[in-house]
């Protein structure tokens, strides 16, 4: 192995196992709600399959915990296909998730727009057809700071993806149809935006080199969820002033109604501590107030993560009484729990 | 051409993805999420396995066992991208036990026409298709104004590497590094390294068979 895990700061056995092995560490840590398969190297609730409610499957890169085998359980995910860690899981972990999850209510994948996880979705879900399964998939690309245009892979599927998740998760165990937690998904992810700053990068296990090297005093603006370098550089600021164009940039995409509510979610990339993000959220709930829109309801805590990377994102969900419902509806999964 | 050409292809492949895993690494990180050589080393190290537990296939049949092995073990875009495109060339073949230059040409022209498909991507987009595309009209031109097939691979993998440079100044339309916007251009394309690779492999695994 040319990597010494000694000159890593992180607690590994063999820097290629980490993901087996963290993942039967969360199984150990939440016996009562998930299983793992190790031979798939899937996650999957305890009680699936549950028979005649509609499955959600999601899956993607390793490195963003919890998501997502974090958001398997009640409410939420039936299953989740954690890859290595910034690669997309393969088509057959999809594919046993799949089977293992249906109930006969058919099975919603929530892809996240990176160009690896559609395509291996989606020889995942031509594979679940020809067996019978009823597979419908929604992407999602909900960050503004990627521009959607023929000259790019598209806008990349960030925050909007924990929401989805919980908000469809909650219409699928209210007993939703397939169709209806197709249309859940896509609403959830056409009407929120995310915008992510970071003040490092972060050192991915198998090379042990940061990605990008971020001088003391900048800060990457634009960022994803890989250790990707953002779009632009600049010099770091005091935090209302960052909260300023993470605002500007999500709203002016957004154009949410005046008056409206909205659920605003600032979410921590791995190195970030509460006491910074409830700072940031602070500033956010009185800027997105002064922009017009009611924050009804949060999140705050980091819920999609890029390994140790200091940053945070911030999602803005246009809510209406519907998802309002079905974001406060129970949810029982190892990173989230209300409503019990 | 035979099925050793295969295996020996796919031995050369692994062998390069080792020597210059480091290397895809460097490349993928200044532009992707740096795991692009972790992950085709991880895919040919379970193709040659694969291929070694194999007992006679014919060569069409060990590309598409390569390229079902690359599906389900690399992830990412390359993983289906090169797994679609071996799996189209060994389609090519049929059953036949060897085949002929004319016919490697129309496994490699499969192969791109795969990936062009898959990945919607075009020369120019800074992906592997740079590399690829000239390397695969390169080849059928040169047979079929009567080169021999050495020489004919030799060209190719010229226009392979000059594809690969030519992503340098590129601003990527496609994949992870198209999110960088301007920032992408000044750095080569890590796809189309490793597209040069297998380029080099084929050259090896053929010349060293003929």
């Amino acid at each position: 192995m040319a990597v010494e895990t000694t000159h890593m700061r992180k607690f590994l056995n063999e820097p290629a196992k980490v993901v087996k092995d963290s993942l039967a560490g969360l199984a150990a840590a939440h016996p009562d709600l998930v299983l793992y398969d190790a031979a798939a190297q899937i996650i999957v609730r305890k009680d699936a399959p549950r028979k005649g409610k509609v499955a959600l499957i999601s899956g993607g890169g390793s490195g963003h915990e919890p998501l997502h085998g974090g958001f398997v359980g009640l409410g939420m995910l039936d299953a989740a296909c954690p890859g290595e860690v910034f690669t997309s899981p393969v088509p057959a972990q999809m594919l046993a998730a799949t089977k293992a999850v249906d109930g006969g209510a058919g099975v919603v994948h929530i892809v996240k727009n990176y160009t690896g996880d559609v395509l291996n979705f989606k020889l995942a879900a031509e594979d679940a057809a020809e067996e019978g399964i009823k597979v419908t998939s929604v992407v999602i690309d909900d960050d503004v700071a990627v521009q959607d245009s023929l000259y790019t892979a598209g806008r990349r599927g960030v925050g909007a993806t924990v929401l989805a998740e919980k908000i469809a998760g909650a219409a699928a165990e209210g007993g939703a149809d397939l169709a209806q937690v197709t249309d859940i998904v896509k609403r959830v992810n056409d009407r929120a935006r995310s915008f992510g700053v970071a003040l490092s990068s972060c050192v991915p296990p198998a090379s042990g080199k940061a990605i990008f090297d971020l001088p003391e005093g900048q800060i990457e603006l634009g960022i994803g969820i890989h250790g990707e370098p953002g779009r632009k550089r600049a010099t770091l600021g005091p935090a209302a002033e960052i909260v300023d164009v993470m605002v500007e940039a999500v709203i002016s995409d957004l154009k949410p109604k005046r008056g409206g509510k909205v659920l605003a979610f600032v979410n921590g990339m791995g190195g970030t501590p509460l006491l910074e993000l409830y700072l940031l959220y602070g500033e956010i709930d009185k800027k997105l107030r002064a922009a017009g829109v009611e924050p009804a309801r949060n999140l705050v805590g980091s819920y999609i993560t890029s390994l140790e990377m200091a940053g945070a994102s911030l999602t803005v969900l246009e809510l209406d009484d519907e998802l309002i419902k079905l974001w406060d509806g129970p949810v029982h999964t190892p990173a989230l729990r209300w409503g019990l | 051409m035979d099925a050793a050409t295969i295996t020996s292809w796919m031995h050369g492949i692994d062998v390069a993805m080792r020597e210059e895993k480091d290397h895809l690494v460097q490349l993928d990180a200044a532009i992707g999420d740096g795991d692009h050589g972790t992950n085709m080393t991880r895919g040919f190290e379970a193709v040659v396995q694969a291929l070694d537990a194999d007992d006679g296939s014919t060569p069409g049949k060990l590309l598409i066992l390569a390229g079902r092995t690359l599906v389900g073990t690399v992830g990412g875009a390359s993983g289906p991208l090169w797994g679609s495109a071996l799996r189209s060339g060994g389609r090519v073949l049929a059953d036949q036990a060897t085949f002929e230059g004319t016919q490697l040409v129309e496994v490699l022209a499969a192969a791109l026409a795969s990936i062009k498909d898959l990945g919607t991507a075009s020369v120019g987009d800074k992906t592997m298709v740079d590399a690829l595309e000239p390397a695969v009209e390169t080849l059928r031109a040169r047979l079929s104004s009567d080169a021999p097939v050495a020489d004919a691979l030799d060209a190719a993998v010229e226009a392979a590497e000059v594809g690969m440079r030519a992503t340098i100044p590129l601003q990527a339309r496609k994949g992870r590094a198209s999110y960088l916007g301007e920032r992408s251009i000044g750095h080569q394309d890590p796809g189309a390294t490793s597209t040069t690779l297998i380029i080099r492999a084929l050259r090896r695994a053929v010349i060293g068979n003929s």
